[in-house]
């Protein structure tokens, strides 16, 4: 069975739409990373129903491209997390409040 | 099954390769050298921007694409890496002193300070929407880390942090508008190709291709700082270290508008009258917005962070120009401003001493009385990025709204030049308390060093000879856009 084009991209963008709720609404810089990570793979999977329904490749490749950048992302942004909390032993976006207009 | 390997030539990469073999240099001997021993860092990182610019310099007038259609080999690209290498040399060179203030005049600084310069260039040449994406990541995340370069620093970190979380948030957005753009053009990355394809699948595709249009524009106006998508700005260059923010405020703004700007001349002239209203908005709102919120500010990292915010305005007239003499006067601001910009941060971190102790613009008072040639320079650069002739600035913007009445945006040219008139006020604000008010303590030793002294004049002396002599630049400029056959 085949699965249609349109249901992948359905998928992809609520997926994506989600994402893009979650790093808006939500507090916790662990949750806004975690939701930001759903954007990209809602990108890939995005790329993966397209490049199966051209039969092309250089559609998955780009994909392995992504998630590559965003384990690399992912390493610095926890990082930084460790960091912070070192400083003020909390991880809500809300305390990241010195720099303010 | 044989693979049949593309001939390639190595040569036609070769700044990036010299790049990134100093930085692996600089790494390796980072950790293999004794404490105390690292002081040749810097003269290594200039060693190899040298070598590069010359490389660039080599492949000059080249033209066509290279490793299978990925890289674009025009003039272009090699005017964008010159003004990227030009970008970098005076960031190592304000660097120094700066880092070693704080204790981190460490290896690793100059290393991703190399690796997000070649990521800047792989952006300018990218002919594949892969590719741009990779240059895009390398020097983003080499730059979130350098923003977070003072660990213990409390601003730092959040600046690192405010930073990655909304690149990352804004290459989502560009990704999507890829993948959109993929399915558009029944399967193609290669953005040289895009145009073509575009048009063949335009009646069947349309609103697919818009949607990756607008989701790429988000993306670009995340990387570019334009309003509304410049909330981070004021607030990552204030918290990041002064040399990262002037590297920022030029390299990244250089990289993403000749990324942003092949992009939109080459693969969108099915689009033309979508972009251009979208950016004519952006534009406009941008100027107004950096230069009214410039005035409010006291400290003046975010004072010139919102300044760079309505230099992207300016940028994005040019944009929407989008005739050869706009193309023109991209390359040709970029330039300008690579040099007052990098020039004025360079003032600001020797005013700023002792772990930036002095970064409100009030601390400027009465510096025309105790340090004349200091505050001489910086002079010349607040005219300079106030757009006032003879320097680079006034010339690029003069560029730039010319495009803009050419093109038949008058009122959009009317509103970059009232924009204008606005910043004036808070730059010559800078220059009014340099020599009109007096200290309100004394200010104490400068500590002029020789790399700080260097990039000062570099700068300083750049920005009027461009702005007194554009001519060279301005051909050199006219002669890398005739890649764009549609402008």
């Amino acid at each position: 069975m085949v699965v249609p084009l349109h249901y992948y991209l359905g998928l992809s963008v609520a997926l994506f739409a989600l994402g893009v709720v979650g790093v808006l609404i939500r507090r916790n810089i662990l949750v806004i990373l975690m939701c930001i990570e759903m954007m990209l793979n809602a990108v890939n999977l995005a790329f993966i129903g397209f490049a199966d329904a051209f039969k092309a490749v250089d559609g998955q490749t780009f994909v392995f491209f992504v998630m590559t950048v965003a384990a690399a992302e992912v390493a610095v942004g926890l990082a930084l997390v460790v960091a912070i909390f070192r400083h003020r032993a909390t991880v809500y976006a809300d305390d990241l409040n010195i720099l303010k207009w | 099954m044989t693979i049949a390997i593309p001939t390639f030539n190595l040569s036609s990469i070769g700044p990036w390769l010299t790049l990134t073999v100093a930085a692996i240099l600089i790494l390796l001997l980072d950790a293999l050298s004794p404490k105390g021993r690292k002081a040749y860092f810097p003269q290594l990182s200039l060693i190899a921007l040298a070598v590069a610019a010359l490389q660039t310099w080599w492949l000059w007038g080249q033209s066509g694409t290279d490793f299978a259609r990925m890289v674009f080999l025009d003039n272009f690209a090699f005017y964008f890496y010159l003004i990227v290498i030009l970008g970098t040399t005076l960031t190592v060179l304000i660097s120094r002193h700066y880092l070693e203030e704080w204790g981190k005049n460490l290896g690793e600084y100059y290393a991703l300070l190399l690796f997000a310069t070649v990521g800047m260039m792989l952006m300018a040449a990218s002919n594949h929407l892969i590719m741009l994406f990779l240059g895009l990541e390398i020097m983003s995340i080499a730059i979130y880390v350098l923003a977070g370069l003072f660990r213990e620093d409390a601003r730092s970190n959040e600046a690192a942090l405010k930073y990655l979380v909304l690149g990352a948030f804004s290459s989502a957005f560009l990704l999507f508008g890829m993948a959109f753009l993929y399915g558009a053009t029944g399967g193609n990355l290669f953005i040289g190709e895009l145009a073509g394809k575009i048009k063949e699948a335009l009646p069947l595709t349309k609103p697919l291709t818009l949607l990756g249009l607008a989701l790429l524009l988000v993306g670009f106006g995340f990387k570019v700082a334009s309003v509304p998508f410049h909330m981070w700005t004021p607030d990552v260059y204030e918290g990041a270290p002064t040399s990262i923010t002037a590297f920022m405020s030029v390299g990244v703004k250089a990289a993403a508008f000749a990324a942003f700007a092949r992009i939109m001349f080459a693969a969108f002239p099915a689009f033309v009258l979508e972009w251009h209203m979208l950016l004519w908005v952006l534009a406009v709102a941008t100027m107004t917005i950096g230069n009214v919120v410039a005035i409010a500010q006291t400290n003046i990292k975010r004072m010139l962070a919102y300044s760079s915010i309505a230099h992207a305005g300016y940028l994005l007239v040019a944009l929407v120009a989008a005739n050869q003499l706009g193309a023109v006067s991209i390359i040709y601001y970029l330039l300008a401003y690579t040099l007052m910009n990098v020039g004025a941060f360079g003032v600001v971190i020797l005013v700023g001493r002792k772990k930036d102790s002095y970064l409100n613009i009030y601390d400027y008072a009465g510096l025309g009385f105790q340090h004349p040639v200091l505050a001489a320079a910086m002079s010349v650069f607040m005219f300079a990025l106030a757009g006032i002739p003879p320097t680079a600035g006034f010339v690029g913007k003069f560029y730039i709204f010319s495009a803009a009445v050419q093109a038949g945006y008058i009122w959009l040219a009317i509103i970059g030049v009232m924009n204008s008139l606005v910043s004036v006020f808070y730059y010559l604000r800078i220059t009014v308390l340099m020599y009109m008010r007096p200290a309100e303590a004394d200010l104490g030793p400068i500590a002029f060093t020789p790399g700080l002294v260097a990039a000062l004049i570099i700068t300083c002396a750049g920005t009027i000879l461009v702005g007194v002599f554009p001519g060279w630049f301005y051909d050199l400029a006219v002669a890398s856009v005739k890649i764009f056959p549609a402008l």
